[in-house]
């Protein structure tokens, strides 16, 4: 068995006493990009609010590299390893592409670190390697906030890559974009995914068959079925829950 | 990208020229002595800029530091007036003895130690314990709305300690140097100048750095922000405590050159029109808040002379104004102005929609 690097054991969330997420298992291996989907409402992005410590948990166990998440507060997470995309392109918009990414760069982040902090020619090295990455190289100068949405989802996905987390939460990246978009999220994807292990959120099929090791089913808040994508396109339970898939 | 723009530059120059020239030069010593009296309130202004305008932190309870810091440099220049007597308010209210906390004031370096350190560490640990809380918005106004209040009551109830509702006055000198004189005043004006410039470069290099960034994200989505690996509580902890700092720094130079401090200075109309001042003048820039606290200080001279009746009238009339039609107050408006006129040239791609999120 490969190593693991993120283990949730029972975790569960209730929302006025509605489960969102129910006594959930899942084991993420080191540099294993897996896809969770789901039909809507199923708990996925709930899921990763709980590994990144935006929701706290009722219950269960966050293991990553043998800290315990549920215990840490979101910029501790962010610093022991772990980025977050989420669903809706979370940018700062007053700020340039350049100062975005300058931001995310995962030193000086005390007050006095980032009072005194230089930008030195390592640094924007990375920060113009990761434009170039994620297509930007042209809109350095540019505000966040008036970038397309597509770009937008762009940015953040550099962000992360700014922080170079050994886990990448990754909600929904292709929602909203065109077809050669998604063409290129997925090259972006493929390279990125070298050397980390990400969790990536998706609905469309096509996307996922062109990306995935492995795949899970969530649905009301549990794992339905996990495995390879023809696996669990065979699965009845979930050919039950998803229709025509 | 630049350290300055050109508008903000043309600020600095021409603010510059006005204070260290044009002001000595044409005015009386009275009118100069209000100019110090604007000035103080500048100082504030400055770091209300920080805190409000970048962190987002909407401060109603300035005056609380304002306040703090010039009550702390009054007990100096009290104790220096009284000599080896008890200071007058305390003999008319009965107190028999200097209070002991009254003691070290006695010497000019504690006291501007003391400015410098206790209403700065007071805002830290209120600030980052509200912050850490998670509360923000308008609870922390309302929050710092009540204590500034709170504090007034205090100041007014405490006559013995405190001098009550008359404030602190009748100072002389710092250290055997009369301050009283016109010459003197002048040479405190001079000294509140280069102060002032030099918060407004502090604040300037703030605003510039990594740290200006991050607050400005934190205005923006703090959520976000936290997920960026911030402690985001810290960074609005550190930008409250810069404008408490600063703030105390004007109520200092206030008793210093106004030769007066009162819990008027402390209260809810003062600390609400310190936040009046700022966002005249442009809640996003610096000089912009400078220019605030000198227009607006010089119109309520204008209308206490001429007209006290009307002047709350006329203030609240131009709040409202400002609030609705110049968001950004008169920095913005000249931003715009030369953002169009660069628009005419250029392709025009520069406007960036104003925000009017408080
Ligand atoms: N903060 C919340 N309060 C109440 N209900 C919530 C909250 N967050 C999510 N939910 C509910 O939990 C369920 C799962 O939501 P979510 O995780 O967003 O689903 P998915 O991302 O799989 O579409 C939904 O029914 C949603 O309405
Ligand atoms: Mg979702």
């Amino acid at each position: 068995m490969a190593d693991t690097i993120l283990a949730v054991t029972g975790l569960t969330v209730s929302f006025d006493g509605f489960k969102a997420v129910d006594d959930l298992n899942l084991s993420i291996d080191k540099d294993e990009l897996r896809v969770v989907i789901g039909p809507n409402g199923a708990g996925k992005t709930t899921l990763l609010d709980m590994i990144c410590g935006k929701t706290k948990p009722s219950a269960g166990r966050i293991e990553f590299k043998n800290a315990d998440l549920t215990k840490l507060s979101e910029y501790e997470i962010t610093r022991a390893g772990v980025g977050r995309k989420f669903q809706t392109p979370s940018v700062y918009d007053d700020l340039t592409v350049l100062e975005n990414l300058e931001i995310s760069y995962p030193k000086h982040r005390g007050v006095f670190g980032s009072l005194f902090f230089r930008r030195t020619r390592e640094i924007g090295d990375k920060i113009r390697a990761v434009a170039q990455d994620i297509y930007l190289q042209d809109e350095l100068e540019t505000k966040a906030g008036i970038l397309s949405h597509g770009q937008k989802q762009w940015l953040e996905i550099g962000m992360l890559l700014m922080q170079d987390p050994e886990l990448m939460l990754l909600d929904e990246p292709v929602a909203g974009m065109s077809a050669r978009e998604r063409d290129l999220t997925a090259d972006l994807l493929a390279r990125i995914s070298k050397g980390r292990s990400i969790v990536l959120i998706e609905h469309d099929m096509e996307f996922v068959r062109k990306i995935a090791h492995r795949v899970t089913v969530l649905h009301q808040g549990k794992v339905l079925s996990e495995g390879s994508m023809d696996q669990v396109q065979k699965d009845a339970r979930v050919i039950e829950v998803y229709l025509g898939m | 990208m630049r350290w300055l723009s050109k508008g903000e530059l043309f600020g600095y120059l021409s603010l510059a020229a006005l204070l260290f020239l044009v002001f000595p030069l044409t005015l009386d010593p009275f009118r100069l002595n209000l100019i110090s009296k604007y000035l103080c309130f500048a100082l504030v202004g400055v770091g209300i800029v920080l805190a409000w305008g970048y962190g987002g932190i909407l401060s109603l309870g300035q005056g609380i530091f304002f306040g703090t810091g010039g009550y702390l440099m009054a007990m100096f220049l009290k104790l220096e007036a009284s000599g080896k007597e008890l200071p007058d308010f305390m003999v008319w209210s009965s107190t028999e003895t200097l209070p002991w906390w009254w003691e070290p004031f006695h010497n000019f370096f504690f006291t501007i130690l003391s400015i410098l350190v206790i209403p700065a560490l007071f805002a830290f640990v209120l600030s980052y314990l509200v912050f850490k809380k998670r509360v923000g918005g308008v609870y922390f106004a309302i929050v710092t709305l009540a204590l500034a209040l709170t504090l007034t009551v205090l100041l007014v109830g405490q006559q013995g300690y405190t001098g009550g509702a008359n404030g602190i006055t009748d100072f002389r000198s710092v250290m055997g140097w009369d301050i009283t004189s016109d010459e003197s005043k002048r040479v405190l004006y001079f000294i509140h100048v280069v102060l002032l410039f030099a918060v407004m470069g502090i604040g300037a290099y703030i605003i510039k750095s990594r740290l200006g960034k991050i607050l400005i994200a934190i205005r923006d989505r703090e959520d976000r922000v936290r997920f960026s690996g911030y402690d985001t509580a810290m960074f609005k902890a550190f930008a409250f405590t810069v404008g408490a700092l600063f703030a105390a720094l004007g109520g200092a130079m206030y008793s210093l050159q106004v030769g007066l401090i009162t819990p008027t200075l402390v209260g809810a109309v003062a600390s609400i029109e310190m936040i009046i001042y700022v966002a005249v003048g442009g809640r996003l820039s610096i000089v912009g808040a400078v220019y605030g606290a000198l227009l607006v200080g010089f119109a309520k001279s204008m209308f206490s002379e001429n007209f006290p009746t009307l002047w709350l009238f006329f203030f609240g009339g131009l709040f409202i104004f400002v609030v609705v039609f110049m968001p950004n107050g008169l920095a913005g408006v000249l931003d715009r102005f030369s953002a169009r006129k660069k628009g005419q040239r250029e392709s025009g791609l520069n406007a960036v929609p104003e925000r009017t999120k408080a």
